[in-house]
């Protein structure tokens, strides 16, 4: 059990999301940053899929009321002060402190999951929704299974750095746009305003103009879709988006490449790059690969050998 | 067999449109039926059906489903009763707007059979179609910033009732007492069933 000393700008629980309700309304939820969270939980021993804590700009401090096994991507860490990072043990009594975030989001994870109450088949909070449990506050307790935890250190060198190139499939509603400004949101930049959350990074750069008149009938949204409402501005939806909208999309950013957007402070800028879904595939089976080769096990600690 | 519009929705999705809500629902329910595997999520729209699957999915398995999907009794619809107070905040504006006498309006909203055409917005939230054209206004000018559960709307084609506390910039007719979504139960109403309000 830990208990929230400190809670963070915006800590919320995270397992990959809550699937199959779409058609009823129900938002995925699950990480902004799916690689973040995946490697935190690799890094704690984990099945990706399972919960763990998602940070916003910077971290809470816990109390550890058992010992532990942690595991953090994404913020520096101290425990009763003394840095640690990647995977690491907590004694019981230990205090955990979480700084500010290196990107927008960091992720802690902790070795057999934290348990929060499912809710549809997922523990992911939907901040829009309102479902799933409630962002930590102070005073809040936090359920782990304790479990024993293997040294395991993260490589970051192995995997990609995109440089703020992001690829994005074309469509399915870029033919509602005129030529010139799909030309125009390929070749500039876009940078990050403050209003963006969960649910979408907010761009502003080269405004977008509609070669049609008349509103699009509401359609299904993915997670990655470019919207472009009426002003011209693109928002990238992220994980904590509805499942519908009615903004023609002019494209969606491919999946190796979203947590280039889950990871955007405000006033950072990305580039757009179109690719095809043929190239998006290959993009996220080499992103897996360098994955795998980022998580280094390291050799027993000799007090356990 | 419908005739289908296939457009990219990234390398995980493929977005489905068809000429009309009718083709859509078929489509939908032939797709939820097959409960093809790597399939995550499959979500109706107005004109459109989007297939969310993993990472690696054949997209092809969709096109065979899709192609057979035809009038046919897919979707179990049923029909749900909802007892509604009209007592709207809206009420008295939207007489003034469409001309209509309050006693008009309930009974004009009362009398139609309306149809879930899809769910968005919040869970558990439906569009209905069937509403009478007489009451379809364009949406409030200034949205509220809190539209209480249960409140009974109007806006454009589509009636609906709010599941959850939300903003909202619908015209609030009435209010009802059925709950709509409960995060154990899941949503009352699914694309394709069938809505009726009561008076009361």
């Amino acid at each position: 059990m830990m208990e929230v000393v400190r809670p963070g700008a915006l800590t919320t629980v995270q397992d990959a999301g809550r699937f199959g309700l779409a058609h009823l309304g129900v938002a995925s939820a699950g990480p902004a940053d799916w690689l973040g969270h995946a490697l935190a939980n690799r890094l704690a021993g984990n099945p990706e899929t399972t919960a763990a804590l998602e940070i916003t700009l910077h971290g809470p401090t816990l109390r550890c009321h058992d010992a532990a096994a942690l595991a953090v991507v994404g913020a520096p860490a101290t425990v009763d002060g003394a840095p640690v990072r990647d995977a690491f043990a907590v004694r019981r009594g230990q205090t955990v402190q979480i700084g500010q975030c290196v990107g927008a989001r960091a992720y802690l994870a902790v070795a057999g999951g934290f348990a929060a109450e499912m809710v549809l088949g997922s523990m992911s909070t939907d901040t829009m929704g309102g479902l799933g449990p409630a962002p930590l506050t102070a005073g809040h307790t936090l359920l782990a299974d304790p479990c024993l935890g293997v040294p395991r250190r993260l490589d970051p060198a192995a995997l990609p750095d995109r440089g703020g190139v992001v690829r994005v499939v074309p469509g399915p509603r870029a033919d509602w746009f005129t030529a010139a400004s799909r030309r125009a949101f390929y070749a500039k930049p876009y940078t990050a305003l403050p209003d963006s959350d969960r649910t979408g990074v907010r761009l502003t750069g080269a405004k977008l103009v509609r070669s049609r008149a008349g509103e699009l009938p509401t359609e299904g949204m993915v997670t990655g879709a470019i919207q472009v409402p009426p002003s011209g501005d693109p928002i990238v939806l992220l994980a904590g988006h509805g499942p519908t909208g009615g903004y023609p999309v002019i494209g969606v950013v491919i999946r190796a490449d979203l947590p280039v957007l889950g990871q955007l402070l405000p006033g950072q800028g990305v580039r757009f790059v179109p690719v095809t879904v043929e190239a998006a595939r290959a993009a996220y089976v080499d992103l897996r690969a360098a994955m795998g080769r980022a998580i280094l096990r390291q050799a027993l600690h000799p007090r356990f050998s | 067999m419908a005739e289908i519009n296939w457009l990219p929705a990234g390398e995980n999705a493929v977005l489905l449109e068809v000429s009309a809500l009718a083709t859509a629902h078929q489509v939908w329910a032939a797709l939820r039926q097959a409960d093809l595997p790597g399939v995550l999520d499959v979500v109706i729209g107005a004109r459109t059906v989007l297939v969310v699957a993993e990472p690696g999915f054949d997209v092809d398995s969709v096109r065979e489903v899709a192609a057979r999907a035809g009038p046919g009794p897919d979707i179990a619809a049923r029909t749900v009763e909802i007892p509604v107070t009209y007592e709207g905040a809206d009420l008295a504006d939207v007489a003034t707007r469409t001309g209509l006498s309050t006693v008009d309006i309930v009974r004009m909203h009362s009398a139609v059979e309306y149809v879930v055409a899809f769910l968005g917005f919040a869970p558990g939230f439906a569009y209905l179609t069937g509403l009478d054209r007489a009451l379809q206004l364009p949406r409030r000018d200034i949205p509220r910033t809190r539209v209480p559960a249960g409140s009974v709307a109007v806006a454009g084609e589509y009636a609906a009732v709010y599941p959850s506390p939300s903003p909202g910039g619908w015209h609030l007719l009435g209010r009802t007492s059925v709950r709509l979504f409960d995060p154990d139960e899941g949503a009352l109403l699914g694309p394709g069933d069938r809505v009726r309000f009561v008076p009361q």
